[in-house]
């Protein structure tokens, strides 16, 4: 008999849904129906990134957008709760009452946040800090509360304060132990962490121990052992985390002594057919809050169900790396150098606030092996030191080069991959080889870059930190079989667009013809024309019809307009910030009538007229700038509109003037040619009306200035701008988007986008780097540049029909400019114009009188 | 394939038009097509477009875009492709590209563009005759 098994899964968070994946994946759901049952409203989400939710929203967390999978043997159950587990007669029963059978198993119930018995513990604004709802509601509680305390200084309790400072609230941090992050770092790497923290203002209280919370109803105070009470109305508790076990302990399994459901090395608990995996499991008595342990459990029940050779789970690398406020941390491996053999090896640098200390031991052949380390304010060489760890490599003989800074002796950590053996784990959270990322770039791999490695491997998709290291391995393989990287702008220049900007910036090229002769190949084509135009309009900022230019401008922008269809132009006078006087729309209006002009509301917030015939174009532009008007650069890889909503001004939600901001930006940026078009957007609240997260740099007005949000994008594959820095003034926001669109500027590929720029260059992390912290020193240079190109901008429609040579290229025929060209033609629709196509060539006959100029 | 070089006719005599109407339509001085750019010129009511490269050779071909089915060629970008270097203009549409010396597609070699004699006389390019219709494959 050939019956299909019915598997249960308990809990849908992190574990159980990579558990569902794996069973998908591997082939599990070919033999058993999968029921997967989740207590939370809402599907799967990234639980280790929680903090973001703030900004990302709960969508951007989702493993399961859709809520649903894929397979159809798979059915996910969300708001339903088990209560019973009857394990001889293999039913659960649900809270609707609901009884449901299984064959097999898998409890991934998670854990619950421990709150201390402490008195007023049950008052209102006294949260925890684990899901969605409790963000959402600590949100609710924010407005109303000034000063909020986290209990609780470890990992998670860090994230909290941090979530608490970004919701505006003076954040305190109360530590029982006498170091924050005990559990992974030590005294000095504690106090560095503290001095960090407290330069963003937040007030660490270490050696801390919480008697009570204080209050009626509502918080109003906390107080300290042998310390004065603070004075705070909101309190979130993050001592800890507790296994789930309560419903295996009902049923009878066996629990460990410390908590958690006792699991054998397959994870299978004291009855066969119910597994545990993730932090309601105890494998070996003990219980890991980290997801990687619960995703390598996931993986050895697949195994086992599969019913081949059984993985087996014996204990976890427990490192962590992480960003608190701002702030590198990492720990790994043997931090605190239990080893009695154990050597320490420290760089400090209280300064710069930067503490680095690896812990090492001597082998029989006199050099080190790496036991484990631990890294605060600079965690950069974490990828390449981790996968060390057990993997019995010799270091360098100077091991503290592997810390020091470069400029006082120490070595890259990109140069060091290679230290790596083949089987060193490089993602730690999905268990992925150095070896495997090199067979998904070999031959039979397919992947041709990082990002498909990480899509088709898993490495670095869920902390990130080892994308740095997963580049650098496939870089590395590349180059070893002799791969090149044909990056490549065309067969005419063999070097990217970058280093074609650097090339022209360092000769001070203002021609074509010198760059072609001096670095390219052949007469260049319709790839690298444009591109150097850009370059050239980018450092110039000369008239892009100027001279010799005219000829490597792309199609509209060698006629200043957009080529449409049947070979008319549209023309888009710019409207900044999507403001204008109604004089100036009854010009256009004008204008549109006079010429027959379709006319249509573009996206951005201004008035697109289509149907223009290119001999029309001057005098069309005459008029529009006799009214005041000027070019729109809708044709220009360049900054098209800031779009606004209307602010405060008018909204009666609005906490800053959007429209006079998105005016500001949009006149200081007009006219700068970039790779790819550039859109903006400024809202003036958080209901974000100017859907400027959708723009490749969004500012949102916030009570206490201007959040400021890069590389979002409509298009074909949307994306939403990230958060570069919050609550700027007027000065710091032009200042970095002054460095950020200008870093753009320089290091885009051809037609890239600021998204796709943005995760090629190294993330949102790297561009904060550079434009925020100023980490490479070009802040000043890039903000010159900016300067320069504002202070030489020109009208370049108001220039064209200034100079007669410029418009000599606007007619219809060079023999004939007085014959309109015979092959374009409209149909009329709703009362407009419409392009029509003709068939084939039109021939006016050889009646048509021509004489030559 | 047939390759054409510009070549200089002595004018009868004198400037006027009647010294190029045996070579053809006399569209416009050199001077006035920037090097590697074209023109759109009206010829016999046809709309052809009138190239210089880079080495001041003129090329004529049809403006009308088989692809676009709009009449544009002489909006294009034109560059060279290859070792052996072969004059194109790519459409201001869709960047099909198009061999300047033949009209032959390079993208799609079952689409050739008509083409017509074109010469500098005397610093005025006069484009002649219409070409016979000739397709890549041909010698």
């Amino acid at each position: 008999m050939n019956q299909r098994k019915q598997l249960v899964v308990v809990g849908h968070g992190m574990v159980g849904h990579r558990f569902v994946q794996a069973a998908i994946e591997r082939g599990l759901t070919e033999t058993h129906d999968i029921t997967i049952l989740g207590e939370e409203p809402r599907p799967a989400y990234d639980r280790v990134a929680l903090t973001s939710f703030f900004e990302r929203g709960a969508e951007a967390l989702s493993f399961l957008p859709g809520g649903a999978y894929d397979d159809p043997r798979v059915a996910l159950r969300l708001g339903a709760e088990v209560v019973a587990i009857s394990p001889r007669q293999r039913v659960i029963t649900l809270a609707s009452g609901e009884d449901l059978h299984y064959d097999e198993l898998v409890l991934a119930t998670g854990a619950f946040p421990f709150v201390p018995p402490v008195p007023g513990k049950d008052l209102k604004n006294v949260f925890v800090y684990r899901t969605i709802e409790d963000l959402e509601a600590i949100r609710a509680a924010s407005r109303k509360a000034k000063v909020g305390a986290v209990i609780g200084g470890g990992l998670l309790g860090l994230e909290a304060a941090n979530a608490l400072h970004q919701l505006g609230l003076e954040t305190h941090v109360v530590e029982l132990a006498p170091r924050l992050m005990a559990v992974q770092i030590d005294d000095a790497a504690g106090s560095t962490l503290n001095r960090h923290i407290e330069t963003l203002g937040l007030r660490v209280h270490t050696g801390a121990m919480t008697e009570a919370v204080l209050g009626k109803d509502k918080v109003t105070g906390l107080a300290l052992k042998d310390r004065n009470p603070l004075d705070v109305d909101l309190v979130v508790f993050s001592a800890g985390i507790r296994p789930r076990d309560a419903l295996a302990r009902a049923a009878d399994l066996d629990i460990a002594e410390r908590g958690g459901i006792l699991v054998d090395e397959h994870c299978r608990t004291s009855d066969e057919h119910i597994w545990a995996i993730g932090e309601c499991a105890a494998p070996g008595g003990r219980m890991y809050g980290l997801v990687a342990p619960g995703y390598t459990m996931a993986e050895v029940v697949v195994d086992a169900l599969l019913g081949g050779e059984a993985g087996s789970f014996t204990g976890a690398d427990m490192s962590t790396k992480l960003k608190l406020l701002g702030v590198d941390v990492a720990s790994f491996g043997d931090a605190f150098a239990t080893d009695e053999d154990a050597l320490e090896v420290v760089y400090a640098d209280a300064v710069a606030g930067v503490y680095k200390k690896l812990v090492v031991k001597e082998l029989a052949s006199g050099g080190y092996e790496l036991l484990g380390g631990i890294l605060v304010g600079d965690a950069s060489s974490y990828g390449v030191l981790r996968p060390l760890v057990g993997s019995g490599i010799e270091l360098p003989d100077n091991p503290e080069g592997l810390i020091l800074p470069a400029a006082r002796g120490g070595v890259s950590t990109g140069s060091t991959t290679d230290m790596l053996p083949d089987d060193a784990q490089v993602c730690s959270c999905n268990n992925v080889t150095k070896a495997e990322i090199a067979a998904a770039v070999s031959d039979g791999g397919g992947c041709d870059s990082p990002a498909c490695v990480t899509a088709c491997t898993k490495a670095g998709s869920t902390c990130g930190s080892c994308k740095t290291v997963v580049k650098k391995i496939v870089e590395d393989h590349f180059a070893s079989v002799g791969r090149v990287v044909d990056r490549s702008l065309c067969e005419h220049f063999a070097m990217t667009r970058q280093e074609l900007f650097e090339v022209v910036a360092v000769h001070g090229y203002n021609r074509f013809d010198d760059i072609i002769e001096g670095h390219g190949r052949g007469r260049g084509c319709d790839i690298c024309k444009p591109a150097v135009a850009s370059v050239l309009a980018s450092l110039l900022n000369h008239h892009v019809l100027d001279g010799a230019n005219a000829t490597l401008q792309d199609t509209n922008d060698a006629y200043l307009a957009n080529l449409q269809k049947n070979g008319t132009y549209s023309v888009v006078p710019r409207i900044p910030g999507g403001e204008i006087t109604p004089d100036k729309l009854i010009v256009i209006g004008e204008v549109a009538r006079d010429y027959g002009l379709y006319t249509k509301i573009t996206g951005g917030q201004r008035i697109d007229l289509f149907g223009a015939r290119m001999e029309d174009l001057p005098a069309i532009w005459k008029r529009l700038v006799d009214a005041g008007m000027e070019s729109g650069h809708a044709y220009g890889k360049s900054l098209r509109t800031v779009k606004s909503c209307v602010g405060s001004t008018w909204c009666r939600y609005g906490v800053q003037d959007s429209v006079g901001m998105a005016i500001e930006l949009e006149l200081r940026y007009r006219g700068l040619r970039s790779p790819h078009k550039l859109k903006g957007g400024v809202s003036g609240c958080a209901r974000e009306c100017a859907e400027a997260r959708g723009k490749d740099f969004g500012v949102i007005a916030t009570e206490k200035g201007w959040n400021l949000y890069v590389g979002g994008n409509g298009g074909a594959v949307p994306a939403h701008a990230q958060l570069l820095a919050g609550d700027l003034s007027r000065e710091e926001l032009i200042c970095y988007l002054d460095r950020f669109l200008m870093y753009y500027i320089r290091t885009a590929d051809r037609l890239q986008r600021t998204s796709t720029w943005l995760d090629e260059i190294g993330g949102l992390e790297r561009v904060r780097e550079v434009v925020v912290d100023d980490s490479l020193g070009l802040g000043s240079e890039l903000e010159s540049s900016m300067d320069r190109h504002v202070d030489s901008y020109f009208d370049e429609w108001k220039a064209t029909i200034e100079d007669p040579e410029k418009l000599s290229r606007f007619v219809s025929f060079v023999n004939a400019p007085g014959t309109p060209d015979p092959h374009i033609t409209f149909t009329e629709e709703r009362g407009q114009i419409r392009a029509d196509l003709v068939d084939g060539p039109v021939s006016l006959g050889a009646s048509i009188p021509v004489g030559a100029p | 394939m047939t390759t054409t070089e510009a070549r200089r006719v002595a004018p009868s005599r004198g400037t006027s038009d009647g010294a190029y109407r045996d070579a053809g339509t006399a569209i416009c001085p050199l001077d006035r097509i920037a090097r590697e750019s074209g023109v759109a010129a009206l010829v016999d009511g046809e709309a052809v477009a009138v190239f210089r490269t880079y080495d001041d050779q003129v090329f004529a071909i049809s403006n009308f875009d088989p692809f676009g089915r709009a009449s544009v060629l002489s909006r294009g970008i034109v560059g060279t492709r290859g070792e052996e270097e072969i004059p194109f203009v790519a459409s201001p549409l869709l960047k099909q590209r198009f061999d300047l010396r033949t009209g032959a597609c390079l993208d799609d070699p079952a689409v050739v563009v008509p083409t017509w004699d074109v010469q500098v006389v005397d610093g005025m390019v006069v484009v002649g005759a219409r070409r016979e219709t000739i397709t890549s494959c041909e010698p």
